[in-house]
């Protein structure tokens, strides 16, 4: 038994990466059998991500010490061998991811992933791409899962070739493709200074490095901290992601809400493992008040909801990288708390987004002014597919429409709304005033005053301009004239209901998983006991001497 | 040798980043190509540059590590290479789409 948990670390990876391959064998016709293996991927993952949850756990401090699970892949320990590292951020971030993943997989069932071979197999190796992401303990296998994750998120932005989505998704391509070069640069940077990749290992090489070195080893970090901050959208790197995000269809965009978090976790991770110091601390505060001021100004210029969802994923990034800027250890916690919810929320934001575009009587109005909607669907035309309608529904699907329909979206939108701009009653408002009252008691001990209560105006502000912003959408939206009623299935009605309901329930049960979020940040901000594991000989591993 | 190392990566980041910000989509992928090619170099070249040395160590002879050139680098800029020419591969893909669809060349789909 302990044998096999020990082998849980790397399936996050596995599983995906198996599934997805599989997939490819399947002729188009073979539908059921990959929507089976495709849910069935998403549900293990889920499961794994539940089980990773509990080992990491105080109450299973048996397995792993302090919660760091370690995993030699090809049995060399580090810092030589790759190794998968698991703590309880990593667990975190993998459960919502799968959440994510699952229900946003569950959702494209119903419309959106024909023609589903490239679909299907290019969601299982986004999710492979953001699960490495989250376990690698290696600098270069970092940026190998950041690939991944990014050559899979090119495939479905480009889904359905229209040439809005092109031009998005071309400028998407070019950001990306720029900010992995950076990234390079800054891998390789480190590496010529300190002579390895491993990020416990690196711990401790940074720390004895001579002056001149230190120089070049802060500007590779800094380098790669750039090429981090444009994934995770930080101004003035941001300006792809509005525009990539809109474009996309409903359910790769809910998807893509977790790969903003992706960049955000590197950031967190590498920040803590290297010891940021107050520069790169304060760099972070005012590059996140400049997105958060940015983006809520930009919400109010928005016309169409996609665009507007967009930006409020750049508000939320703003108030995490701002938060995380005071770098205050206490502050991590409720940080973690808002990221969830708002990930959560997002995406069921972006799903409501498809069903909502489909009231309209005539296709959406796009952002940019030219109308040229491409008639030629290469990918289509090269399956042989007649193109799936998103705004028309006239196809003969399997599933039961649900009643009440403009009610069921009515409800949902203001739940999103409230989670999004936090008010109350709802739990966006519990993680906002979290984040807000820690900050506030921390700088009664200290002098940050003004950059705390910089933070909140900041903070409340964007809520009123997201609450005035969203509302308007939502009164053109249900009050509007001409509207059609569409027919919703439950199996796209179902995950928007699940993911609202969860943010519901993260309220309620606040405290147990505050407790859990605290123990998670505890541990990040004390390295010492991950570097501790992962340079701890690996059992099996020739005897390897760091 | 340094020196025209280090003037040749100058030289390709800066035609890179030039063509980068053109208007027109081939010369974004021929800046992105360029850029390529220079952290390539970069980062072959964080290895420290060295002549006659091979990177692979026979266990015959006494371990020395300065009769040997550092095999890490190596194998970085090679996956480094692969995953920048898929890149590029698709990227020029969806350059030839856009064109198509939109009948200009213009990174923003449409002449200014």
């Amino acid at each position: 038994m302990d044998l096999l948990l020990r082998h849980v670390i790397v399936l996050p990876v596995l599983i995906p990466l198996l599934a997805g391959t599989a997939m490819l064998f399947l002729s188009e016709a073979r539908r059921g059998t990959r929507i089976l293996l495709a849910v069935g991927s998403m549900v293990a993952q889920l499961a794994v991500g539940c089980l990773l949850l509990f080992l990491t756990s105080d109450e299973a401090s048996f397995i792993w010490q302090q919660g760091v699970g370690v995993y030699a892949i090809g049995g060399w320990g580090a810092p030589f061998g790759i190794v998968l590292v698991v703590d309880r951020l990593s667990a975190v971030m993998i459960t919502l991811a799968a959440t994510v993943a699952l229900s946003t997989m569950v959702y494209s069932i119903s419309r959106w992933d024909r023609p589903g071979q490239p679909f299907h197999s290019l969601f299982q190796l986004l999710t492979m791409g953001i699960n490495g992401a989250f376990l690698t303990g290696d600098l270069f296998n970092l940026f190998v899962f950041f690939e991944v994750m990014l050559a899979a998120s090119y495939g479905l932005l480009l889904k359905g070739v229209v040439a809005p989505r092109l031009k998005a998704g071309m400028h998407y391509i070019v950001v990306n493709l720029a900010a992995s070069f950076l990234f390079l640069i800054g891998v390789a940077l480190i590496y010529g200074v300190a002579g390895t990749l491993n990020m416990a290992d690196l711990a401790g090489k940074a720390a004895a490095l001579s002056s001149g070195d230190r120089a070049l080893f802060d500007a590779g970090a800094a380098i790669l901290g750039v090429a981090f901050l444009v994934k995770a959208g930080s101004w003035p790197l941001n300006f792809w992601l509005p525009g990539a995000y809109s474009q996309a269809s409903a359910p790769v965009a809910a998807a893509f809400a977790m790969m903003t978090k992706v960049g955000l976790y590197s950031v967190l991770r590498v920040g803590t493992i290297l010891g940021a110091d107050e520069r790169i601390g304060a760099a972070l505060f005012y590059l996140g008040i400049a997105t958060l001021v940015t983006a809520a100004i930009a919400m109010l210029g928005a016309k169409h909801l996609a665009r507007l969802v967009a930006y409020s994923v750049l508000v939320s990034m703003g108030i995490l990288l701002a938060t995380l800027g005071l770098q205050e250890d206490v502050l991590t916690a409720p940080v973690m708390y808002y990221m969830i919810l708002s990930v959560l929320t997002s995406a069921a934001f972006f799903m409501l987004t498809g069903m909502t575009d489909r009231t309209r009587i005539t296709d959406p109005p796009t952002d940019v002014e030219d109308a040229s909607t491409g008639e030629s669907q290469p990918i289509y035309v090269g399956y042989g597919i007649k193109e799936p309608s998103v705004y028309r529904d006239d196809d003969d699907e399997i599933g039961i429409p649900i009643p009440a329909t403009m009610a069921f979206l009515g409800l949902m939108f203001v739940c999103c709304v409230l989670l999004l701009t936090g008010l109350p009653p709802l739990p966006g408002f519990i993680a906002k005033f979290a984040v807000m009252s820690t900050a506030v008691q921390t700088a009664e001990g200290t002098g940050g005053h003004a950059a705390v209560w910089l933070l909140c105006g900041a903070v409340l502000l964007s809520g009123l301009t997201g609450v005035i912003a969203l509302s308007r959408v939502g009164m053109r939206l249900f009050w509007g004239a001409a509207r059609i009623t569409p027919r919703l299935r439950v199996l796209e009605a179902a995950p928007v209901a699940v993911l609202v309901m969860l943010c519901l329930a993260l309220g309620i049960w606040a405290g147990p998983v505050a407790q859990y979020l605290d123990s998670a940040a505890r541990s990040l901000h004390q390295p010492d006991t991950y570097i501790e594991a992962v340079l701890a000989p690996q059992e099996g591993s020739p005897g390897v001497v760091p | 040798m340094e020196i025209v190392y280090a003037l040749a990566i100058g030289v390709l980041t800066g035609a890179g980043v030039w063509l980068l910000l053109r208007p027109r989509t081939f010369q974004v992928l021929m800046g992105l190509t360029l850029l390529s090619y220079a952290t390539n170099i970069f980062i072959f070249g964080m290895g420290r540059l060295a002549l006659h040395k091979a990177p692979v160590i026979e266990s015959t002879n006494a371990v020395d590590p300065s009769l040997y050139a550092d095999p890490l680098p190596q194998s970085l800029v090679l996956t480094a290479i692969v995953i920048g020419f898929a890149t590029t591969a698709l990227f020029l893909v969806v350059l030839m789409t856009l064109r198509g669809t939109t009948g200009t060349d213009h990174v923003d789909g449409r002449e200014p």
